[in-house]
């Protein structure tokens, strides 16, 4: 049996979060091993470890994939998270880097200079009612299905509701006109930790029981 | 076409209106094939120029896969796409293929390289096979940072010429020559003729647009790289690439001033 696949990161969300909900929603438990001190990076470049010099990195199935993508698509791929033929993968692929576009702008808004920090913040809102969410509020209409694609649960629905929990605490008022959108995020924060107890009505197609995300690890599945 | 059979004709025919074994098989091997069904051609909504579209028109040129073009020259074509809601998230590049509207530059590059069967090694659900995937999924990422630095400098005040421009440019020739080119010249070593998985992929496709393109920045760039030199040589010479750099392709010129006023009027920005 393989062992658990393990993450090396910084103690944080960055780049590796949406692999770790991706993980979770699989069901998959992993390990994690944080780089806390510069000397940490320096050993995982020096042994090699790193084919870019960069993080996130993943030992998974005796490989050490780097490049965030890359991992999501071999863990989509390998946990059936990835649709069931080339064109719905396509759409899967389409909604995720929608999703990614807007997340990559909420990731780095505290790098943002402060004296733009409020110019970047509207913009965020603006994207975020104007262009991002009434695209997903249509997929979602248009099919009426409880997922983005082919019914199923794909990457894309974990890459989305993990946005719609960054959005949230960026403004909670930005989902009010999103009804659909607003059903499919799960369990209100609580006291900043969030469990999410069951990800849709758990039917005979369901594969996933529970989603956990976080450091604890699930009671039952 | 006329077709000459090598034995005489009575054996091809029919003989008493009985279709024999020997005769079918006969005729089974000279049948000619089902017509193919024409398949529509993808069409490509862009504007004239390289932008995010190039890597896209690279890789059909590669599969030699003939396409389409429509060019986005006005604000008002542009508004009339958003408005007939084919644009999910109001961006270009747009491909019309097998009946979808695609957007967003990687899902398409990633379904025309799986459906052209460019994802390196064919080996289905094997780890093999998902690791070259995953494999040609950064290695074809990896020139992302040098475009995104060079198709910034053409936006940025006095073009590609000023100030700005010029240090955007040196900073994708240097990025290129410290970072990426070490990395591909290092993997070049341990497989000789393909970057993954031993076939032609669209890592390799991706991997040669970034050196032409550095190279029309700075001509010496390939000067410590001899394994990336003789990459270049040889795969500009594969058939479908070499047609796509002749002149007359469909291939784009590099960003000029008029290029950034469309783009600058169409996006308003």
């Amino acid at each position: 049996m393989a062992g658990k696949p393990k993450l090396h990161y910084f103690n944080g969300r960055g780049r590796m979060e949406c692999i770790r909900w991706l993980l979770a929603a699989a069901g998959v438990e992993f390990e994690e091993k944080f780089i806390e001190q510069p000397e940490d990076l320096d050993k995982l470049r020096n042994d090699g470890s790193l084919m870019f010099q960069q993080v996130p990195m993943v030992e998974i199935d005796g490989m050490k994939l780097v490049q965030t993508r890359a991992i999501l698509n071999y863990i989509a791929t390998k946990y059936n998270l990835y649709g069931k033929d080339m064109k719905e993968r396509a759409l899967i692929d389409m909604y995720s880097e929608g999703v990614e576009d807007l997340g990559e702008m909420i990731m780095h808004l505290p790098l943002c200079p402060p004296d733009q920090k409020d110019a970047k913040i509207a913009q965020i809102k603006e994207r975020t009612t104007n262009r991002y969410f009434p695209a997903f509020e249509k997929v979602l209409k248009n099919h009426g299905q409880d997922y983005l694609v082919g019914n199923k649960l794909s990457k894309a629905d974990i890459h989305l509701v993990e946005l719609l929990y960054y959005v949230e605490e960026l403004d909670p008022s930005l989902l009010a006109n999103f009804p659909l959108l607003k059903q499919i995020q799960l369990y209100p924060p609580r006291q900043g930790r969030r469990v999410a107890r069951s990800w849709a009505p758990v039917t005979a197609q369901t594969t996933l029981g529970t989603i956990f995300f976080g450091r604890e690890q699930p009671a039952d599945r | 076409m006329t077709f000459f059979p090598p034995w005489p004709n009575c054996i091809v025919l029919n003989t008493a209106g009985k279709n024999t074994e020997i005769t079918r098989s006969v005729l089974g091997a000279y049948r000619k094939p089902k017509p193919a069904v024409m398949a529509a051609k993808p069409k490509l909504w862009y504007f004239h120029g390289r932008g995010r579209m190039e890597s896209i028109r690279w890789l059909l040129a590669a599969a030699g896969v003939e396409f389409e073009e429509e060019f986005l020259e006005t604000r008002e074509q542009y508004e009339k796409l958003q408005k007939d809601g084919r644009l999910l998230f109001g961006q270009v590049p747009l491909v019309e293929i097998d009946g979808m509207e695609l957007t967003q530059t990687r899902a398409i590059l990633s379904y025309l390289a799986a459906k052209y069967n460019l994802h390196g090694k064919d080996l289905k659900e094997t780890v093999r096979y998902q690791s070259a995937r995953a494999n040609t999924w950064f290695f074809s990422k990896l020139c992302l940072p040098i475009r995104r630095l060079r198709s910034d400098a053409a936006f940025q005040p006095g073009g590609r010429g000023g100030d700005k421009g010029r240090c955007f440019l040196a900073l994708a020739v240097k990025k290129a020559k410290t970072r990426y080119f070490p990395v591909f010249e290092k993997v070049g070593c341990g497989d000789p003729d393909f970057l993954v998985g031993n076939k032609f992929s669209w890592a390799d496709i991706q991997l040669l647009e970034a050196i032409l393109t550095m190279e029309e920045l700075d001509a010496s760039v390939l000067s410590d790289f001899p394994l990336l030199k003789e990459f270049k040589t040889r795969f500009s010479n594969i058939p479908t690439i070499k047609k796509f750099l002749q002149p007359g392709s469909q291939r784009k010129p590099p960003p000029d001033s008029h290029y950034v006023e469309v783009v600058r009027n169409i996006l308003q920005f």
